[in-house]
């Protein structure tokens, strides 16, 4: 039986890989891959709390949380494609308008 | 009748209403019509007030009508209410009476002024508030008519208000008033707050079980009762307003400065009498401020040479003896002086405005003199009115003065030979120098020059007839109250008899009767003021008419007194040192140090201040997403640090 603090310490790594892209990438549809990186990470924590509790809630949220990752994928992309539409670029660091 | 009562103010309210809002639309003509018809109508109205009145008992003399409920909170119920009893019948008939003669003479004086309208709006408003002042049946329905008063006063002394003097003026009337209101409303509030009502029959039926006859409660609320009074009616310290009102229309002065308006206050004083013969200390203060007014006034008015300011200080003088015989609890005596004054001076004030229209608008009784053949009957109206005043003998002044006079010797209230010789010496005074005033106007050289010579002109017959009717009221207008040393009966003490003892039963009997003196002291006391009035009459004569140069040679030795009275005692700068200059410091380091640089000085700065610290922490702001997360990021990082370790 593999020990809960591995699945943490996955969680943990992947979570900081997330953090790590979405702070240091430029482009907007890495960044937004880096977000879903992150998102997961903390699935794959409940998930590992809900096993060693044996408590089925965990599986439930992480099935909300996936359906709403799904949907909230579907948006954000479609907005990318709008800005990127507009401006010919999706790099994060050229839409810096709303500055003081 | 009753129910007719509320016509009396309603009537001049409508002139008002149709010459205010109409203003300068109707024709001269119809502006006279309306204004003066509605004043007509409600002394008419008074009359059949008076006469239904008279037709009843003595004691059933009092009749009532309630409009409406005006404010009813809790135990407060006032009403709009209208109460005809001796005392108001006497004052609305002299209102209105007076009031319609001078709205009649004013068509003549102000006929060429371009504020036609708005002057006989101002007028009637006057005449309204003065009338709801009179007819009211609570302290709160008095004071509106009360501010009314003084608000039309204001408007009607401002009236030409082009000229700075006389806005300044106007201020000035109401500003002091307003010293005098304070307390008035004070008083009232002590009143409700003991009786738990502000009617007046109310307030006078309790107000013995009420107030401890010569306690401290009731005595403050009379002395603020009376400082509203002495605002109103021009008495020590609060007088210096009304000789500064001569500067509106000759009529207005007439009206609201000499023969109404400022005498509201001795009404007042008469209406609330069952509340002052509870107060024998603040009765003796009315009495002091009341002679002392009356000498010190009549002083100032000796060394006057503008013809309405003598007059001015002449009301002065003449109101503190009215509140001389109210402070010795004789308000019957006060109130007849009231009604005699009102004749004779409005009389003598519209007399002036007759020589002043003459003059081409001068008024410096140093360039007149020899009128009394340009104007006959100014000239003949304005003696009689002078011999009024002087107090002659069989004219009206005489009756009411001598009445006071002996009161105020003999009065079982505060009465005394002190108080007697300051009325006599102020009638020696007044007799003086009202013959002064008729010597230096209608005797004597002709001062004027030639192009205001050429003017001089009798008034017109508008003008006329109303000095010709209150001349034929001032001779006989005392009448009405001989004193019984001549064997007559006091028909007007008699018919103010069932005001002046309502609710003060125990107290009254003592206080106004005049017992254990001899009719030889009456008779002694009365030939020797006569015999003073006489003699200052001759001294006049002498000064003024014979022997003109002993007038300034006079002067001369005296001038230290004269540079003191031609100054009214500097009493005016005296307040303006004392009392406007540091209100008027007072008032700049509110406004430049106090608002400006702390009130505005404290917002402002909170303002600057966030707006400085937000200019620099603005650059925060960078627009790139990858910063903000970053600083994100730490922040959670070190919140979570927080929760593990901290």
């Amino acid at each position: 039986m593999v020990p809960v603090s591995a699945y943490l310490t996955l969680a943990v790594v992947l979570f900081g890989i997330g953090t790590v892209g979405v702070l240091v990438t430029r482009n907007m549809i890495v960044l937004f891959m880096s977000i879903e990186l992150m998102l997961n990470a903390a699935n794959l924590a409940i998930m590992a709390f809900s096993r060693a509790f044996s408590l089925v809630d965990g599986h439930v949220i992480v099935f909300l949380v996936l359906t709403i990752a799904a949907a909230e994928a579907a948006v954000g992309l479609a907005l990318i494609v709008m800005v990127y539409r507009n401006r010919e670029t999706v790099n994060i660091d050229r839409f810096n308008l709303m500055k003081w | 009748m009753a129910d007719l009562l509320f016509l009396i103010p309603l009537l001049p309210l409508t002139g008002f209403l149709i010459n205010g809002l109409l203003l300068g639309r109707l024709p001269k003509w119809m502006i006279s019509a309306v204004a003066c018809g509605s004043v007509g109508l409600s002394f008419l109205l008074s009359a059949a007030a008076f006469f239904e009145l008279r037709s009843l008992a003595p004691e059933a003399r009092q009749l009532t009508q309630t409009l409406f409920t005006w404010i009813s909170v809790d135990q407060l119920e006032v009403n709009f209410g209208f109460l005809l009893d001796p005392l108001s019948a006497v004052m609305i008939l002299v209102v209105s009476g007076v009031g319609f003669l001078i709205h009649v003479y004013s068509v003549g004086y102000m006929g060429h002024d371009k504020g036609y309208g708005r002057y006989f709006a101002y007028l009637n408003l006057f005449m309204f508030a003065m009338l709801t002042l009179v007819l009211a049946d609570n302290f709160l329905l008095l004071f509106v008519g009360w501010e009314g008063v003084g608000l039309c006063s204001y408007l009607l002394i401002g009236f030409w208000y082009e000229k700075q003097s006389a806005t300044d003026a106007g201020k000035k009337a109401f500003i002091v008033n307003r010293i005098g209101d304070f307390g008035f409303l004070i008083g009232m509030f002590v009143i409700f707050w003991s009786v738990g009502s502000l009617d007046f029959v109310t307030v006078s039926r309790m107000a013995p079980e009420v107030f401890i006859a010569g306690g401290s409660l009731i005595t403050a609320a009379c002395l603020l009762l009376f400082l509203g009074a002495v605002g109103k009616s021009a008495q020590i310290p609060l007088y210096v307003w009304l000789p500064d009102a001569m500067e509106g229309p000759t009529p207005v002065s007439a009206l609201i400065h000499a023969a109404t308006m400022v005498t509201a206050g001795v009404y007042m004083l008469a209406r609330t009498n069952a509340l002052f013969v509870l107060a024998p200390d603040a009765l003796f203060v009315v009495a002091v401020i009341g002679g002392l007014t009356a000498i010190f006034a009549a002083t100032i008015g000796l060394a006057q040479n503008d013809i309405k300011r003598v007059l001015a200080y002449s009301t002065v003088s003449q109101l503190g003896y009215m509140f001389l015989a109210c402070g010795v609890a004789a308000f019957t005596a006060g109130i007849f002086h009231l009604m005699t004054h009102a004749f004779f001076k409005a009389l003598l004030f519209l007399g002036a405005g007759s020589v002043i229209h003459a003059m081409s608008g001068k008024q410096d009784m140093r360039d007149m003199g020899g009128l009394k053949k340009y104007l006959p009957t100014t000239f003949r109206t304005m003696v009689i009115a002078t011999l009024a005043i002087a107090g002659i003998p069989l004219f009206s002044g005489f009756f009411s003065k001598d009445e006071i006079l002996w009161k105020a010797y003999s009065s079982t209230m505060h009465g005394g030979w002190y108080f007697w010789l300051l009325g006599v010496a102020g009638a020696g005074l007044t007799a003086f120098y009202m013959f002064r005033l008729v010597f230096l106007t209608f005797y004597g050289e002709e001062r004027m020059d030639a192009e205001t010579k050429h003017h001089i002109h009798e008034s017109p017959r508008s003008m006329t007839v109303p000095l010709v009717i209150l001349a034929v009221l001032s001779v006989i207008g005392g009448y009405v109250g001989m004193p019984q040393l001549f064997g007559a009966t006091n028909y007007f003490e008699e018919w103010l008899h069932p005001v002046m003892t309502a609710g003060s039963h125990e107290i009254a009997p003592h206080a106004l009767a005049s017992g254990g003196y001899s009719l030889v002291e009456e008779w002694t006391l009365m030939l020797a003021s006569v015999a003073l009035v006489l003699f200052a009459i001759y001294l006049a004569n002498y000064y003024y008419r014979r022997n003109v140069g002993a007038a300034g040679r006079l002067a001369q030795r005296l001038s230290g007194i004269k540079t003191l009275l031609v100054n009214k005692y500097y009493v005016d700068e005296i307040y303006g040192a004392v009392v406007v200059r540091p209100l008027v410091y007072f008032s700049l380091f509110l406004w430049k140090i106090f608002d400006v640089i702390v009130i505005d000085g404290t917002l402002n700065g909170i303002a600057v201040l966030w707006r400085d610290l937000s200019d620099e922490f603005r650059y925060t702001q960078s627009g790139q997403l990858r910063n903000y997360a970053t600083i994100f990021s730490i922040g959670v990082v070190i919140l979570l640090a927080y929760f593990m370790f901290g």
